[in-house]
């Protein structure tokens, strides 16, 4: 009879299972939810990605109209940034959040449910641009801003019509999801952690968000204000940024970048919680340095919020407040420096097990270092004088966003999937996924570093010929091709292992975190019992009660 | 390099071997070390400080710079999507190509551009002279540049400004001080006034082109489009797109869109004949 009441809750209509997902307030859910949300967006964005480089790959192509190639970058780097990377590191961060701190869910649950369908509900209203104006085909009047619409670009006397409106609105809309989302980590964390869990023994990750949480509260509000002073401009007669009636476009560029770099903090440091957790695990070592850890990433929290102005060398700053802004860009640099060398010194003498999600943290780190020079390259202003808004910033953030930040997510994907799902992914297909991006990435992004030392600015739609960019350009595609082909592997390993992979049990990798010490999938309640901790790695402790970790912390 | 090469030495030493006997047992599990913490702290905190210093002394060589005493001062002003140059020292204003003579060492003329935005945000780049500053409308910059070696210089817009923000191309000539002063002179003249093209003069004001465009000398005195006073004076069309020739001339305006589709000037309704008198009194505009 027993089997009957289980048997029960799986004949539900379907309807009754969509209104389930939709009403739930289950971090677990929620955070698979936004997990999906991000990799329709990502196919998405992919494929924009794909038409821009077919029409770069030829000088003076006419693949694609200016109108249609600037509506695709806008629309590109919009929904990579809102519409993938956070959705998929939220996601993460809200599944992976209570269970790794032995809660049974969110402080917060329905808040969190508010947060997601926010989320959603500005994605949507986005992509219902393309279905306005002139239809799909043309892209209909999505907006062709850029990602940082700079005003006057975007008032109404240079931009008619609602284009820029569908931007103003749907990042409005989401930014409310994202800070309901913030207040939910830093409540959770600090509030909901099991007995015996201080601070200190708190997994990484949870420190990560941490600082995430706070970072989101700080970092989205001048986006807010600056949405809502640029709808007063556009529609209530205001001039704020509105230079032909004397506003100012220097503030638009202030109040974005005061968002847009503190975000990009919001972007990686959750990719850091990855790897903190999955190098470890597969070095067979505790991750050496933990305090150095939390030191480094509240420094980054803290010191982010002071280096917006390195967007904006070339606009015209007096020479003490550009210096200003390359010291506090370069002093970012060390407490990074600090966390690529403890990762390293993580996998030093221990015995590494490369299974796929290992491999995407080992490229993680060389790809998130090359990226970090290329950075400090840029944060030099009169170095940034030449190659800001050239193609060589577009390989420097590609790099990171793509190279440390997406390859974290896989490696997130490979190693957390047999918890949600209860089954593994296919090491095989893992592995060629793995390869195939890697070279594809590499050959894209390496080589797009070349047209911006030789002059290429960003945001072109094409460009002539003898400028020496072509063969560039070309070699870009083909990695594109590469990347593309990874990505659709991946998916198909995704579906194909839901139903085909091999069971995984509740600890397939052996690992130390409580996560690991319930079913796979988790059930609704997380844990039977709440469980009680000594050290930062429970489950160590349990299987090495001879050695246990609260002997040596 | 030091990092890498640590990388692939930890990946390579330290993996797990299948034919290990003691995979049981788990490596030693350091917890941290205060020293090491510290060294890796400090030293780059020592790299920052040098590169921050060599940083800090570049810029306040190229912004806080003196002036010397000759210099040419040329005014820049960034439309969508072509550039307007002002040469308020000799009395002229031209658009798209930019003429400064070139620097010699000992007696150094560098040019200094203020840059200012009629419409959005433009950036200056060109590369192979200096690296680029923006035209934010409001805010007006200044660059300059001391090149030394004469010769075109190419670069284009760097700070998207709409639909063809691809093709506000930059053409920089740098010439000798005899080629410079000899174009300063032709600049600073009125548009040539050739009786053999007086049907295409007539035609510049009936069919509304002076609304947008200059022609010293005449009743054409728009401050929209580019001035035209000299426009056979220049190689290319469009700002820097085609080189001037009849037949570009006379497709551009029928319809720059041909050309560069979001163009700011419109189609013109022109009969054929029209147009090639037109064209035909642009011609004579040297």
């Amino acid at each position: 009879m027993a089997s009957e009441s289980i048997a029960l809750s799986t004949h539900r209509s379907p309807l009754a299972t969509i209104y389930e997902w939709l009403a739930t307030v289950d971090h677990k859910r929620i955070g698979l939810m936004y997990i999906a949300y991000g990799l329709l967006f990502l196919a998405v964005m992919g494929t924009m990605a794909m038409l821009m480089r077919i029409q770069l790959a030829r000088p003076n192509a006419a693949f694609l109209s200016p109108e249609v190639f600037n509506r695709l970058f806008t629309m590109h780097g919009t929904t990579g940034v809102f519409f993938v990377a956070m959705p998929i590191l939220f996601g993460f961060g809200n599944y992976l959040i209570p269970l790794m701190i032995g809660s049974r869910d969110m402080a917060f649950p329905r808040l969190n449910s508010f947060g997601l369908w926010m989320t959603v509900v500005g994605g949507v209203l986005l992509y219902a641009s393309l279905f306005a104006g002139e239809g799909f085909w043309k892209a209909g009047t999505a907006p062709d801003v850029g990602w940082f619409a700079y005003a006057p670009l975007t008032e109404t006397a240079f931009s008619s019509g609602h284009s820029t409106d569908f931007w103003t609105l749907s990042l409005l809309l989401s930014g409310f999801g994202s800070i309901a989302t913030g207040i939910n980590f830093i409540a959770t964390i600090l509030c909901m952690r099991c007995p015996g869990m201080k601070l200190s023994r708190m997994p990484l990750l949870a420190w990560m968000f941490l600082v995430v949480g706070g970072l989101i509260l700080v970092t989205i509000s001048p986006l807010t204000a600056a949405q809502f002073m640029l709808m007063i401009d556009r529609y209530l007669g205001g001039h704020f940024f509105d230079t032909q009636a004397g506003g100012s476009a220097i503030l638009w560029i202030h109040f974005f970048w005061i968002f847009g770099h503190p975000e990009v903090y919001i972007l990686i440091l959750p990719a850091f919680a990855f790897t903190s957790e999955i190098i470890p695990v597969f070095s067979r070592k505790t991750i050496f340095g933990y305090a150095a850890m939390v030191a480094a990433t509240v420094s980054i929290g803290f010191i982010s919020l002071g280096v917006w102005a390195h967007h904006m060398f070339t606009v015209g700053m007096p020479s003490y407040g550009n210096a200003f802004f390359v010291f506090t860009t370069m002093a970012i640099a060390v407490p990074t420096g600090i966390k690529i060398f403890n990762w390293l010194a993580t996998m030093w003498g221990g015995k590494i097990r490369f299974t796929v999600p290992m491999l995407f943290c080992v490229a993680f780190l060389f790809q998130f270092l090359v990226a970090g020079l290329t950075g400090v390259m840029l944060a030099a202003a009169p170095f940034n004088w030449q190659l800001g808004s050239s193609y060589f910033v577009v390989a420097h953030f590609h790099y990171v966003i793509v190279g440390a930040i997406l390859f974290a997510i896989f490696a997130a994907f490979y190693y957390w999937f047999p918890k949600m799902t209860g089954r593994l992914l296919n090491e095989t297909l893992g592995k060629w996924h793995f390869w195939l991006f890697v070279i594809g990435f590499h050959l894209t992004f390496d080589f797009m570093h070349i047209p911006g030392l030789l002059g290429m600015p960003r945001r072109i739609y094409t460009y002539e010929a003898g400028r020496g960019w072509e063969i560039w350009n070309l070699i870009v595609l083909v990695g594109a091709v590469f990347q593309a082909a990874a990505i659709l592997l991946f998916v198909y390993n995704l579906i194909y292992s839901y139903f085909r992979g091999a069971p995984a049990g509740n600890d397939p990798w052996d690992a130390w975190t409580l996560e690991w010490s319930t079913n796979s999938p988790p059930p609704e309640y997380n844990f039977a019992t709440i469980p009680a901790v000594r050290s930062r790695r429970p489950l160590w402790d349990i299987k090495h009660p001879e050695d246990p970790d609260w002997k040596y912390e | 390099m030091v990092v890498f090469s640590l990388l692939l030495y930890a990946a390579i030493k330290f993996r797990q071997r299948k034919h290990d006997d003691n995979n049981d047992f788990e490596p030693p599990q350091i917890y941290g070390s205060n020293q090491i913490e510290l060294a890796w702290t400090v030293v780059p905190v020592i790299i920052v400080l040098v590169l921050f210093v060599s940083a800090a002394q570049v810029i306040h060589r190229v912004q806080d710079a003196r002036r010397p005493k000759r210099t040419i001062e040329v005014t820049a002003v960034g439309h969508q999507y072509w550039w307007e140059y002002q040469y308020t020292q000799f009395g002229f204003v031209t658009s798209n190509e930019l003429h400064i003579p070139v620097s010699d060492p000992p007696n150094s003329t560098p040019t200094f551009i203020g840059l200012q935005s009629a419409d959005v945000d433009h950036s200056f780049w060109v590369p192979r002279l200096a690296g680029k500053t923006d035209l934010i409308p409001n805010h007006p910059n200044s660059m300059w540049i001391d090149p030394q070696n004469p010769g075109i210089y190419l670069g284009q817009c760097a700070q998207f400004c709409g639909v063809q923000h691809a093709k506000m191309l930059l053409r920089v000539y740098v010439d000798r001080q005899a080629d410079f002063d000899r174009w300063v002179h032709e600049q600073q003249q009125d548009g040539v006034s050739d009786p053999s093209v007086a049907d295409g003069a007539g035609l510049f004001t009936d069919k509304g082109c002076f609304v947008c465009h200059t022609i010293r000398g005449t009743a054409a005195q728009g401050q929209i489009g580019p001035d035209l006073t000299h426009i056979m004076s220049r190689d290319t069309l469009g700002a820097g797109l085609v080189p001037i020739t009849r037949e570009n001339l006379r497709r551009w305006i029928r319809d720059p869109g041909v050309f560069k589709p979001g163009s700011l000037m419109p189609a013109q309704d022109l009969t054929d004949q029209e147009l090639d008198k037109i064209t035909a009194y642009l011609l004579t505009l040297r």
